[in-house]
């Protein structure tokens, strides 16, 4: 029984910490994250949520702590090898290439060799596997949207995008950095269920998000972090009525 | 009555920018006038030899050079590498060349070929450990390494030092000098428009524009950035050993500032990115200098003035305003 639960590990979070010249962002964060789960973070402003990920995704090196995907230490390395092992990331600020039409955008990461892999040591035909993608997140496959310039699409396309671009490495863990961020009530609504069906075929979703609402509805589990230390985990709805998680977002009265 | 200037495109693209429907000999002819007629005019213009003369024609081989450098640095830009020492390839293919062909006596046929691959490989040997900088930081390193290499060479007194290599084979005859440059070219030219087109070409594009993004699409940034700096490597380094052979001599002024400068200049004022542009670039400026040297030390006067005037008034580069017009057409409509 316990031999099988450790195998359900995807990640393994150990006493990861991180200082920006003295600020201390990340302090001695740890937790599990099950295959197949949908991990909620939460936390005010600058609570380290972002370097969180990108200490998971290697784009910054941890001063102390571990990071273990599938039994494996992925620490420190490159953040292209970390993607590689099947760990897609998107960002909290949407920079697509500009100067590409949407599909054209994906065809980057469908170029990679873990895609080659995975696809039989055949590419194909990536423009073709691109569209379907960007249908898979909402974009209308018979208009002209999938063909359009990246720098002339809203932001609700562009963060749908950045998801596509995540989704074309075919990912274990896909960790979303604020995707609903700056998305209007209604695009938010048309991404939710994509989410959740993600989730429903067996891909483990981190989501950084807050718009606490919308995740506390699909989310199985949720941490809490303030000022980089990790101040809840638990159910969604133990959130809301968790103490330290209310103290963090309202402010407590012993500190001003 | 009030007339207003309305522009339009010509209605032959499908849905994205490199799809066209074409349903007509007429739309084909629009398509390929401007892709055929630089090869026609490049192919022409050595034949003309009686006509213009061996001096304009000595200009257009030396265009080619510049052109090819030009190409060089645009692929480089393409990948968000800003160079500022194309110097850098132009004198390590050409030093490379001189020093095969003065110590083994190699002829001209193997030392370009191994000149220019041997060229472009030591350069990307080189800039392999800054392929982590960016913007200024990457410039600024171009634009050392071809000073440091030639005090580099003065001091230690290697491959010539001061002197250089000198009495090295010719060129076997003039078709030679003028007809190679020319098809190295339009074979960088076209080749490199293919390329960055291709899917290979779209992740070179990605990197410029946002390099966090395609690393965290499982690609290792830095082999692509070796690779392209290898390809535009190439092209220069090509330059550098035609050169040689055509001088029959090469020293430290393989490495001067002249041929980081003049590429830059075409690709700005032609156009970056497309590499049509700094091609365009180099065919309107090296002439340009070549017909002020009638002024004298006027000549670096008139032509920086025109130069400044001419990046001021087209600041998205020839190329890209003259393709605008081509497809757009202009009338004027009724506003009241």
């Amino acid at each position: 029984m316990l031999d099988k639960m450790e195998d359900k590990t995807l990640l393994k979070v150990e006493g990861l910490t991180k200082n920006f010249g003295g600020v201390a962002a990340i302090v001695k964060v740890s937790f599990e994250l099950q295959e197949g789960e949908l991990l909620g973070i939460i936390g005010p402003n600058g609570s380290g949520k972002t370097t969180l990920v990108n200490l998971l995704t290697g784009f910054v090196r941890p001063d102390s702590g571990k990071v273990i995907y599938r039994g494996r230490g992925i620490t420190g390395k490159m953040p292209y090898k970390i993607a590689e092992l099947g760990i897609a990331r998107t960002f909290q600020m949407v920079k697509p290439f500009y100067q590409l039409s949407a599909f054209k955008n994906l065809i980057i990461p469908l170029y990679s060799s873990r895609v080659k892999k995975l696809r039989g040591g055949k590419y194909g035909d990536r423009d073709d596997v691109a569209i379907d993608l960007l249908e898979d997140v909402g974009f209308e496959r018979d208009s002209f949207v999938p063909y359009k310039v990246a720098s002339s699409l809203p932001h609700g396309y562009l963060k749908r995008l950045e998801l596509a671009r995540c989704l074309a490495l075919r990912p274990d863990l896909l960790i979303l950095d604020e995707l609903f961020s700056g998305m209007s009530m209604s695009e938010v609504a048309s991404t939710l269920p994509i989410i959740e069906k993600l989730n429903a075929e067996g891909l483990t979703i981190i989501m950084v998000e807050h718009r606490l609402k919308e995740l506390f509805r699909i989310a199985h589990r949720v941490i809490a972090l303030n000022f980089g230390a990790k101040i809840a985990d638990g159910l969604p709805r133990e959130m809301m009525e968790n103490e330290a998680v209310k103290a963090a977002y309202l402010g407590s009265e012993d500190e001003d | 009555m009030k007339f207003r200037k309305e522009r339009l495109d010509r209605g032959i693209k499908a849905r994205c920018e490199d799809i066209f429907a074409l349903s007509s000999y007429r739309e084909i002819l629009y398509l390929m006038f401007p892709r055929v007629l630089p090869v026609l005019v490049l192919l022409i213009l050595p034949l003309l030899k009686g006509v213009i003369g061996l001096y304009w024609e000595k200009v257009l081989m030396n265009t080619c050079i510049i052109a090819l450098l030009a190409l060089s640095w645009d692929l480089m830009a393409s990948v968000g590498l800003i160079s500022l020492g194309q110097a850098l390839f132009f004198g390590a293919g050409a030093y490379i060349t001189g020093f095969l062909n003065y110590t083994f006596k190699l002829p001209p046929i193997l030392t370009i070929p191994l000149g220019t691959l041997g060229g472009a490989f030591f350069c990307t040997l080189l800039l392999l450990p800054v392929l982590r900088l960016r913007g200024v930081y990457f410039a600024i390193v171009t634009l050392t390494l071809p000073l440091l290499l030639a005090r580099f060479i003065e001091t230690t007194k290697i491959l010539g030092g001061t002197e250089g290599m000198s009495a090295l084979s010719p060129l076997p005859n003039i078709w030679v000098e003028l007809y190679v440059p020319v098809f190295a070219l339009l074979i960088c030219l076209f080749g490199f428009r293919r390329l960055i087109n291709e899917d290979y070409g779209l992740v070179l594009q990605g990197i410029r524009d946002n390099d966090r993004a395609v690393m965290s699409g499982a690609i290792n940034i830095y082999w692509f950035k070796a690779q392209a700096i290898f390809i535009a490597g190439v092209a220069g380094a090509f330059a550098g050993a035609f050169m040689t052979h055509y001088s029959q001599v090469v020293g430290m002024a393989a490495f001067a500032m002249d041929y980081s400068i003049l590429p830059l200049t075409s690709a700005v004022l032609g156009g970056v990115g497309t590499f049509a542009g700094p091609t365009i670039g180099a065919f309107i400026l090296n002439p340009l200098s070549e017909s002020l040297r009638a002024f004298g030390s006027w000549r670096v006067v008139f032509y920086s003035a025109i130069l400044i005037i001419c990046v001021v008034g087209l600041p998205e580069g020839v190329f890209h305003y003259i393709r605008r017009k081509y497809h757009q057409f202009e009338r004027m409509v009724d506003v009241g």
